[in-house]
């Protein structure tokens, strides 16, 4: 009994192994997804290991002349209180990769509930959360998130709430379209045949099949997070000082452009890699998970 | 046979749609006991799948008004509320639909669909493995092990009905609606299938309630046909007494149109025309305008049911005449 078993078991796992080279391969050959992904894994590895990596505390002043520029001592230059640049921008890191963490969490608990909500049931729901929306849509997203925060109140998470508040609809309307196409599958009514509720059939059945989807979206999407929280924090009501903020440290060094370009120059440098980073990881990703340029 | 199980009273369907309303099933009767085999017979569009899917309240939902009562066991359906619904639903009434191939969902493997649901039982989950090895050698599928790792499209349709099968069966509901259970699959498939509801029925005494337009299926495994046209049930008995002796015109229409004898016969006969949209109810027989029994009748008054024996009502009044 145990030997057939053992002789039926084999084929298939050649199959699954052959499946996860193919995979592997595609990963490997993709140019977008691989310096994606190792710019996201330096960037994670960075904010990891940054009480190694920074030279000097992040917040101490003084550790040298103030507004020197790049030198052995402070790789990235000095800012206007002597803080080394170089610890800041590493630390800013962990803020980046928070936000995005928070970010995609909060977009993505209301994108995905909302979304299916509105294509599972349809009617009064799905017209308020489309008017919402279509809300959302026709006001630029950074006015909205100002709203937002000059309600909640200023500071980091806060800022990501807001920014999230106004993004859930770029996952809501997908979703949403997705679950009515699903809606109507035989599986679906299999499910309910089943005796499953509405939420068993929303979480169980729909959600697992929008996953594919989402997974492309949200790489695509998280740039969009950052770049927001950024701004809101450029325009000081995100990350309050001494914070080592990637925007805050843009809007800081704006008053010393002309001295000391180099507080512009670093963090704007990092905000862009890790922008690229997430960028390129989700085109790859639509490259590699598309069924349609798979056939190319 | 055995006790009721369960009763359809007077059970009417209306859609409602731009111009007004649109009569998919009237006043439909009939009772189906405990271990019996009930087969609905008539062609596309006659009603059959939305009276099935009205018994779970599985219609589309929205602008169908039903009316009538559908008594299970001790209790009226159409006043339970959803969350009772829910409990009917796959634990004492289970539904096996027309398409297997797209009824299971894509992204799961096929034992672990199977083992969800028995999950909803509180079962262990070692219990629920084993039951699901034990269903999948009771449908008869081949290496069952391998077979629960796989995901529905390593599947051929045959399989795939057998794992919903499998699926229906693992609650062990009191009654099985079978929607065309075969209508997807072919002829070998449909035979084994076929011997699989038989065993059901024997080994667990389950009622079936069969859909089909195959009058093969139905001389096989069911106890009692209903004949039903445009919404209608027109003729309903004993599954000898409508096969030796049928009495409605389309009953017997449809016999004539089974594919019989040679090819040397000549050319299969037909119905003509097609099933009517019924948009408002008037007294007269739905068939009046295919019958070629059809007077004057038969388009102002709507037939009474006659009963031919205990078990065998016909809607019609031509009864016994014969084709002019």
């Amino acid at each position: 009994m145990s030997k057939k078993k053992e002789k039926a078991n084999k084929p298939k796992k050649v199959i699954l192994n052959q499946r996860f080279d193919d995979t592997f391969r595609q990963c490997i050959h993709n140019s977008n997804f691989m310096i994606g992904f190792f710019i996201i894994l330096s960037v994670i590895l960075i904010a990891v290991f940054s009480g190694v990596l920074e030279p000097y505390p992040y917040d101490e002043q003084m550790v040298g002349p103030r507004l020197e520029g790049p030198s052995w001592e402070h790789w990235f230059g000095t800012d206007n209180y002597g803080r080394d640049e170089l610890s800041r921008v590493i630390e800013g890191s962990k803020l980046a990769l928070w936000v995005a963490f928070l970010g995609a969490s909060v977009e993505l608990a209301l994108g995905i509930t909302i979304g299916l909500a509105m294509g599972y049931f349809g009617k009064w729901v799905d017209r308020t959360f489309s008017f919402l929306t279509d809300l959302t849509w026709c006001i630029p997203g950074t006015i909205l998130a100002l709203a937002v925060v000059t309600i909640i109140g200023k500071g980091l998470t806060n800022t990501i709430i807001a920014v999230s508040l106004v993004a859930w609809a770029g996952y809501a309307r997908p979703v949403r379209s997705k679950t009515m196409s699903l809606k109507n599958m035989a599986f679906i009514e299999t499910g309910r045949a089943f005796g499953e509720s509405s939420r068993a059939i929303m979480f169980k059945y729909i959600f697992p099949n929008v996953v594919p989807s989402l997974i492309v979206m949200v790489s695509m999407n998280l740039p969009g997070t950052i770049m927001s929280t950024t701004t809101l924090s450029y325009l000081g009501l995100g990350s309050q000082p001494p914070s080592a903020d990637w925007g805050l440290a843009l809007s800081d060094g704006m008053k010393f452009i002309s001295r000391a370009p180099w507080l512009s120059i670093y963090p704007g440098l990092a905000l862009v890699y890790t922008t690229l980073g997430f960028n390129l990881l989700g085109e790859g990703l639509r490259d590699i998970l598309d069924p349609h340029m798979k056939s190319q | 046979m055995g006790e009721k199980l369960l009763e359809l009273k007077d059970l009417s369907i209306d859609y409602k749609i731009k111009d007004g309303y649109l009569s998919a099933v009237n006043k439909v009767n009939f009772t189906i006991d405990r271990g019996e085999v009930f087969a609905i017979v008539g062609e596309s569009g006659c009603g059959k799948s939305t009276l099935a899917h009205s018994i779970l309240r599985l219609l589309p939902g929205g602008n169908e008004i039903v009316t009538g009562e559908i008594h299970f066991k001790d209790e009226d359906l159409t006043l339970v509320d959803q969350e009772r619904m829910e409990h009917v639903r796959g634990k004492e009434i289970g539904m096996i639909f027309q398409n297997p191939l797209d009824s299971l969902n894509p992204v799961f493997r096929v034992g672990d669909q199977i083992e969800e649901a028995l999950l909803l039982d509180d079962m262990s989950e070692e219990d629920a493995y084993k039951r699901v090895i034990e269903l999948f050698k009771d449908v008869k599928m081949p290496d069952a092990e391998e077979r629960a790792k796989s995901f529905p499209h390593e599947l051929s349709g045959g399989m795939r009905q057998r794992v919903m099968i499998a699926m229906m069966l693992s609650r062990n509901p009191e009654l099985l609606i079978a929607d065309e259970p075969t209508t997807a699959l072919d002829v070998t498939i449909e035979a084994q299938i076929l011997e699989i509801l038989k065993q059901m029925k024997k080994e667990f005494n389950a009622a079936i309630m069969l859909i089909t337009h195959n009058f093969g299926l139905v001389a096989e495994i069911a106890d009692k046909i209903g004949v039903m046209y445009a919404g209608e049930m027109v003729e309903q008995g004993d599954v000898f007494e409508i096969f030796e002796n049928p009495q409605h015109p389309y009953t017997k229409l449809l016999m004539k149109a089974l594919p019989s004898g040679t090819k040397n016969d000549g050319r299969l006969q037909t119905i003509d025309g097609s099933v009517p949209r019924i948009t408002e109810k008037k007294p007269e027989c739905r068939f009046a305008n295919r019958c070629p029994l059809a007077d004057e009748k038969c388009r102002t008054e709507n037939p009474p049911m006659e009963w031919i024996s205990d078990t065998h009502y016909c809607k019609c009044f031509h009864l016994g005449e014969e084709e002019k």
